[in-house]
């Protein structure tokens, strides 16, 4: 029984292998490099346009920049649009700033039928929720111990 | 003006490059979207607490600071400079540095996810 259970598996396995289209690896890392290297040119106008344009210079340059950079991620997801470019670009959409904005509002939107608290807001968090902890944990404790190397050196 | 040019290409390459590499670990590893931000957050942490990461920031501009291990720089920054000054700040200074992005991923969300409707539906 255990054996056939086993062959089955195996069997299944490898018809999925045969059926599921295969990606060309290769090309996938070309897709992200050139969309993950044009949402960062994207980017670098906006920081150009803020510190000609504003004075803007260090930390309120670098924040404002990933404002707006959130911003478009969000709205592009709003739209749909940002779903799409995943899917041709794979990790070239998701490591930017704008993945972070798209993971926020795509499952927001997904889980809105399960109301505006529970729904909308709860699931937010999905996949930003690790980011915000352990970003915060880790910030907390690179500020204890400079803290603490600051006083002893 | 060439200085412009050349920061874009610069600016293109590190970008990229940080985008090919997360696109390494799809297709090699079984490592999911959520944990490879979560990775390389932490790797901007940790790069910016050693000291290294604000000699990629010089470097590549946006190109560093738009891939999430930028956040990951901001927190670390902020923890450090707070910690200069007091325990106080240097508790407090890695989320006020994320602050803005925190706030707008907030806010731009909910807003949109509200205005938005689902598009996987029609598909």
């Amino acid at each position: 029984m255990e054996d056939n259970k086993d062959f089955i598996n195996k069997n299944y396995i490898e018809y999925v292998k045969g059926v599921s289209p295969k990606t060309n690896q290769k090309r996938t890392l070309l897709h992200a490099f050139w969309v993950g290297g044009v949402i960062c040119s994207i980017g670098q106008t906006f920081r150009y346009l803020l510190q000609f344009g504003f004075n803007l210079s260090g930390d309120e340059l670098s924040g404002y920049v990933s404002m707006i950079m959130i911003f478009l991620g969000a709205f592009l997801t709003g739209l749909g649009i940002y779903d799409r470019i995943g899917k041709y670009a794979g990790g070239g959409s998701i490591v930017p700033i704008t993945g972070f904005a798209n993971s926020v509002v795509s499952p927001a939107i997904e889980f809105k039928t399960e109301g505006f608290i529970y729904g909308t807001a709860a699931k937010m968090f999905v996949i930003a929720g690790p980011i915000i902890v352990f970003g915060i944990v880790s910030s907390v404790i690179v500020g204890l111990l400079y803290f603490i190397g600051f006083r002893i050196f | 003006m060439s200085e412009i040019v050349l920061m874009y290409v610069k600016v293109f390459l590190v970008g990229g490059a940080i985008c090919t590499i997360a696109q390494l670990l799809i297709n090699y590893t079984k490592i999911t979207a959520g944990k490879i931000l979560v990775y390389f957050l932490l790797a901007g942490v940790f790069l910016r607490s050693i000291g290294l990461y604000q000699y990629l920031v010089d470097f590549a501009g946006a190109g560093a600071t738009v891939p999430i291990c930028g956040f990951g720089n901001l927190l670390a920054e902020g923890a450090i400079k707070g910690a200069k000054k007091s325990l106080f700040e240097g508790i407090t200074g890695g989320i006020c540095a994320a602050g803005m992005g925190i706030a707008a991923a907030i806010v731009f969300g909910y807003l949109f996810s509200l205005i938005f409707k689902s598009k996987s539906k029609k598909n």
